[in-house]
């Protein structure tokens, strides 16, 4: 069947089986790589991206089931060659260790800001609780979420 | 990667279309809402429905809202919508306890209350949620409506009411004024399923229980619920020692199997806690305190 | 005191050595593009995938591959009979056992390896697998390693000549007779049982390959999921008999190895056999349920210690037997000379002279491995034993566990300091670590607080536990790994302006060598780190060495990095005297530069120098232009770093539930190099202890079936069980390191446990319980009736 998403902004249109979830779309289909994989069952979190601006497990959706909606992967967090304050935070608090996770918990994390721009700790370990980190022990990446809010994106970083 | 075996998808544009592909497909067709229950079971090719019918697109069955004296929950409202509804907050808390325990916050955006109903998973959260407040399920079908009581919409582990060609539409609970409601889960880790869950309601009439409602989750209640304990309880004063009574009859009366959650022993002693303290925190909330 | 000199940053602002440096690696990952295993895409690429015994112990009848090679999306389908033509049907492990790589006889394990299909797309490879035919005649399973060495156990390698039961080996160290002298005469005997169950490292990237064979050149290029690539190369010339010089195994980004990823798995042998029989590139991702079902698990050893003591709390000696799980095959990666690994390490911390172990290992129907998840060669087993051990005394003996362990701590002129079993720690304060953690904890002042909870019906646990970690294996004549010896080597090579690049033989899942190798080089030589280029994984462009695990890096090939800085400052200082016109003996170095003493304004850059040695400077005697170095680095000990845990819990007594409150961990690992990269790998650790201590558990039931084979069933902890670790560190440096430092990788995952447990179980007033401490584990306990096998289906 044939699917057409916007990602990142772009429009894409492929030819796809049903079955196709979405993360293989992304990442086979569209070479987007930068969004992982480590379940099948959606308890990792780390094939998290955003559909219309809600963060979704992409192990567990179907390609057919994005289609027409605006997807956004963590090759769309960076605008206009900024980094995001989330990419940011994580570089300045060290959040990120093997950097498997990091893209899904950064994805997550964007969301969370945009609908809460000054979280306190408790909310974000709630938030991210569905991102697990084998590395982080997720200190840090609690951190680089409050360095995230409080410095705020420069005019168009973060739409 | 795991992945699922072939399968047809075709995309609902309104109930009526859904219900009309159910029919053409018949029973190897499967509707598709959050998926967060039925991919995963596809990925272990233990679900291999031959047509998926995604309904996501079906917002008109999104809303919480109130409608003739009661709530009304559309069957495709998100688990996050339930957990941040000012509505049900201020009638039930008992929804919101037990959406901030379902899962992880990812998962709330996309799973539904139709669809954690309609997987009728024996640990489901809001089975219990459902029983415990004696909720009406609403079905539909080509040929008309029809209404089934929470408590007799499950028909064993992940079997309903809802047949080959229906579709569950909507949630309804009724209004109690002057009554709280709470929901104790444990688990063994943030995000997964209950060990064991208890939720209540009590409405108090000066200080009796004057209707209280019990709901009990992946320990083999009846239904999702204990009838008897209710009884006890309704028309008896609002006292620790009567909830606790009705949470040993609880105790007493569900059927749970020892898997790597937790013996048996232990979930029954949970029956018993948590519909204790579920009920206790009821009241108070009847009462106007803030527990 | 991390960073001790006042020095200028670099001209990226990064301090010009050791200090907080952000790391290198992370412009890649910030922005989705590292680039791991399963995002190596060639052209032509086909797909692997892995079909698996539903049973744990069942002789395979037939196997009918003809509908799976009839899918029209199909290349091939490999059989253990096809692998046989190829004497590939076994491979050998890291234990000097053998390993079925696809089943010809039958399968051993749950999981085990039954055929592998090659097709054109990853869905297609999944379907074909349903299309195999395998006729199974199941057979009883020893499920229960305490039943293994029944009378009536079946007999699980019977492939093995002779074999007559399911014993591996018998190994003990120590000193028996005296031991039994000293536990004879003893005032105070205390005698636990313990379980360290069985566990998985689960990193988040799974294992895989991609193998690309070109049969025209006889190239064979694999990108793996590998902590060891070297040793994967030599190996695979072994197993394979493929000419080494023609293998490169490349090691690209990786998600996480915690000791998942230092074995070969079949897996890769068979991605490697699809290759060469398509003559296409395949690639081979396991999913989750492979990796938890079939990849090195960890520890699984069921612990009968003893510790004896004076009435008044002086330690006087401890034994232990263990039974060691391991598995269908003996595939444990450890050091030849030490089949338990070093567990005989398990005296821990204190003084007292007398010790024994011994070791059972055997066979069960359960996967192979058991040397990973961060556990240092199963130090984890033994810190956790000996920590158990001391709070069971202390309990025993109703003394508070913080003065039952200053009482025996080491003192720090008894170092450098011999174990009864052999191994001499080379520096520690153990007294000023525990007091420091005790000083963050507020110790005092939480018993004081559990006192009036306690009195209130609360339950409230403070848990501590006191580690030496043994890392950095190690001395070659020591430690070798299948004959190959683990010293490291390191190759630095400065080019005419400068800029440098290090080639280092370990590999890093997120340790972040980029950076901290950089800042070594940087501190040797006063080159900026931005200048230094790290280059790793991949055995065409690097030097041999053993790899990263066991907390090695930095002990071994840390200090290989500096060696070889230290050389290239010799080379320039040749070079400089030619440059300076002026005798070596007249040079003196300052960070960067080497100068004429006495006259500071006359000396030279290490870039200027640099460049010299790529010009037309007439060069000394002896030095044939160029500024490079290489090293082989052979450890003259292991290093030992230490620290002080302690953990506060509230336990819900009503559920069972425990909440972690607080977590204080003061490590001494020697100086940090980049102590923001340091804490970071100790909180990651932290949180290993409160996954294994509260909630993992790979279990299984009477057919063998694993109770742990999703992240549904296996559980890793969250944001929301982890608290705010509160660290603190000590500063030993290690006197025979050539920085001092001592690696810290798995020391919190060591630690850890015992504190969490310990805290558990201080929370309960109970002597002792079984990991994991699940609410239900926790409530049985508290009623009387404990869970005792966590191991096995809870019934």
């Amino acid at each position: 069947m044939q699917v057409t998403m916007t990602v990142n902004g772009e429009e894409f249109t492929r030819e796809v089986e049903p079955r196709m979830l979405l993360v293989h779309f992304l990442r086979d289909d569209l070479g987007l790589t930068g969004t992982h994989w480590g379940c099948d069952t959606s308890n990792c979190g780390v094939c998290t991206v955003q559909i219309d601006g809600q963060p979704v497990k992409s192990c567990t959706i179907l390609a057919a089931m994005a289609a027409g909606h605006e997807i956004r992967t963590i090759e769309g967090l960076e605008q206009n060659g900024t980094l995001d304050p989330v990419q940011q935070g994580f570089m300045q608090e060290h959040g990120l260790q093997c950097g498997f996770c990091t893209p899904g918990v950064m994805m997550t994390a964007r969301w969370l800001l945009d609908k809460n721009p000054d979280p306190d700790t408790e909310t974000i370990r709630e938030c991210i609780s569905g991102n697990i980190c084998r590395c982080t022990g997720y200190e840090n990446i609690v951190r680089a979420i409050r360095w995230a809010a409080e410095h705020p994106a420069t005019e168009g970083a973060s739409a | 990667m795991q992945v699922p075996a072939p399968f047809e998808y075709e995309r609902a544009t309104s109930v009526d279309h859904a219900l009309a592909l159910l029919e053409r497909h018949g029973p190897e067709a499967r509707l598709i809402a959050g998926g967060h229950s039925l991919l995963p079971m596809m990925k272990l090719r233990l679900a291999r429905p031959e047509m998926l019918i995604d309904i996501n697109d079906l917002s008109d069955l999104d809303y919480i809202k109130l409608d003739r004296g009661e709530i009304a929950i559309g069957a495709m409202a998100r688990h996050a919508a339930i957990l941040d509804s000012p509505l049900l907050a201020e009638h039930y808390r008992i929804f919101r306890e037990a959406e901030k325990v379902i899962a992880d916050p990812i998962v709330r955006n996309r799973g539904t209350i139709g669809g954690s109903f309609c997987q009728a998973d024996p640990s489901e959260d809001l089975s219990a949620v459902g029983s415990a407040l004696r909720a009406k399920m609403v079905i539909r079908s080509s040929s008309g409506t029809r209404t089934v009581a929470a408590r007799e919409f499950h028909d064993g582990p992940y079997q309903t009411m809802v047949g080959p060609s229906e579709i569950l539409v909507e949630i309804r609970v009724p209004i109690r004024p002057g009554s709280g409601s709470a929901y104790e889960k444990v688990e063994r880790r943030a995000g997964d399923w209950a060990i064991a869950a208890a939720g209540t309601f009590v409405q108090l009439s000066g200080d009796n229980v004057a209707d209280c409602g019990i709901g009990i989750t992946a320990v083999g209640a009846d239904h999702f619920a204990c009838a008897a304990a209710e009884d006890f309880l309704i028309g008896k004063p609002a006292t620790v020692e009567n909830f606790a009574a009705a949470a040993q009859i609880c105790h007493d009366a569900v059927a749970p199997q020892s898997d790597q959650r937790g013996p048996a022993d232990y979930k029954r002693h949970l029956a018993r806690e948590l519909t204790s303290r579920a009920l206790n925190r009821s009241a108070a909330r009847a009462r106007g305190e803030d527990v | 005191m991390t960073v001790t000199e006042d020095r200028p940053l670099s001209p990226a602002g990064n301090p010009m050595g050791f200090g907080r440096m952000i790391r290198k690696e992370d412009v890649r990952f910030l922005r989705g593009k590292g680039n791991f295993v399963d995002d190596v895409n060639l052209p032509g690429m086909l797909h692997g995938a892995v079909l698996r015994s539903p049973y744990a112990h069942a002789r395979i009848v037939s196997i009918d591959t003809s509908a799976a090679e009839a899918h029209p999306k199909v290349k091939a389908v490999i059989t253990g009979k096809i692998l046989e033509g190829l004497k590939l049907a076994w491979m050998p492990t890291l234990s000097m056992d053998v390993q079925s790589v696809l089943c010809t006889d039958k399968v051993r394990f749950q999981g085990q390896e039954v055929a592998f299909v090659v097709a054109e797309d990853r869905y297609a490879a999944r379907d074909a697998l349903e299309l195999i035919e395998v006729e199974y005649e199941p057979l009883p399973t020893v499920y229960d390693a305490r039943k293994a060495l029944d009378a009536d156990a079946p007999i699980i390698r019977d492939d093995l000549e002779g074999r007559t039961d399911n014993k591996i080996y018998d190994w003990e160290a120590g000193d028996k007779a005296k031991c039994d002298e000293v536990f004879a005469s003893a005032e105070v005997v205390v005698k636990q049982s313990m379980i360290y169950p069985r566990v998985h490292p689960a990193p988040m990237e799974t294992c895989g390959a991609v193998a690309s064979m070109d049969k025209v050149t006889g190239q064979l290029t694999i990108w793996t999921t590998t902590q060891a690539p070297h040793a994967h190369r030599t190996l695979y010339a072994l197993v394979a008999g493929l000419p080494e010089h023609k293998i490169r195994v490349i090691s690209p980004d990786i998600g996480g190895g915690f000791g998942n990823k230092v074995g070969i798995y079949p897996g890769y042998v068979c991605a490697i056999v699809g290759s060469i029989v398509t003559g296409k590139p395949v690639k081979w991702m396991e999913d989750r349920s492979e990796n938890l079902m079939s990849t090195s698990f960890a520890r699984d050893y069921h612990m009968d210690g003893e510790i004896a003591a004076t009435k008044d709390g002086k330690i006087l000696g401890l034994r232990v037997n263990v039974l060691a799980d391991h598995g269908a095959f003996n595939g444990v990666a450890q050091p030849t000379k030490y089949p338990a690994g070093f567990f005989h390490i398990f005296t821990g911390s204190y003084d007292y002279s007398a010790a024994h172990c011994n070791v059972r290992a055997v066979y069960t129907n359960k996967a192979p491995g058991g040397v990973a998840y961060a556990c240092s060669f199963r130090i984890t087993e033994a810190v956790y034993l000996v920590e158990r051990m001391v709070d069971c005394l202390a309990f025993e003996l109703k003394m508070d566990p913080a003065e039952l362990r200053m009482k025996n701590l080491l003192r720090p002129e008894q170092f450098p300091y011999t174990t009864p079993t052999g191994w001499e720690y080379d520096s520690g304060d153990y007294p000023r670590a525990l007091k420091e953690a005790m000083r963050i904890a507020g110790y005092d002042d939480l018993r004081k607080e559990q006192v009036a909870k306690r009195a209130n019906g609360e339950m409230m646990g403070i848990g501590l536990s006191f580690f030496t970690e043994g890392v950095g294996a190690g001395p070659r004549k020591h430690m070798d790994i299948l004959g190959l010896g683990m010293a490291d080597g390191c190759e630095l090579r400065l080019h005419p302006t400068g800029k440098a690049q290090l080639r280092i033989s370990v590999q890093s899942q997120g340790q972040g060598h980029e950076t901290t190798f950089a800042q070594i080089v940087a501190q040797e030589l006063g080159i900026p780190p931005e200048d230094i280029e790290v280059i790793h994984g991949d055995t065409d462009n690097t030097p041999f060495g053993l790899g990263t695990y066991g907390s090695r890096s930095t002990p071994v090939s840390g200090a290989a990095a500096a060696v070889v800085a230290r050389r290239v400052k010799d080379k320039a200082k040749l070079i400089a005297s030619a440059a300076l016109e002026c005798s070596v003996d007249d040079l003196e170095w300052e960070q960067g530069r080497w100068f004429v003493k006495g006259d500071p304004e006359k000396g030279k850059t290490i870039q200027e120098l640099a460049f010299a040695a790529h010009g037309n400077l007439e060069l000394p005697e002896g030095v044939e232009g160029h500024l490079d170095a290489s090293v082989v680095y052979d450890p003259p000990n292991l290093t030992y770093p230490f620290g002080a845990y302690i953990c506060v819990v509230d336990v819900d007594k009503g559920t069972g539930h425990v909440k972690v409150r607080r977590f204080i961990a003061v490590d001494d690992c020697g100086p940090r190099i980049n102590p923001m990269i340091v804490e970071g790998q100790i909180h990651g650790g932290l949180a290993d202890g409160i996954g294994m201590a509260l909630m993992e558990v790979m279990a299984f039931d009477e057919n063998g079936n694993h109770l742990g084979g999703s992240f549904m069933d296996y559980l890793l902890p969250t944001s929301m069980e982890c608290p705010s670790w509160e660290l603190g560190e000590t500063v030993t440096p290690s006197p025979h390191h050539p920085i001092g430092v001592k690696g810290v990788g798995e020391s919190a995952t060591v630690g850890s446990p015992p504190a969490v447990v310990n805290a558990v179980l201080d929370a309960l007033q109970i002597r002792h319980a079984e990991m994991p401490l699940t609410p239900a584990a926790v409530w049985r306990a508290i009623q009387d009736n404990p869970i005792s096998r966590p191991d096995l289906a809870i019934e």
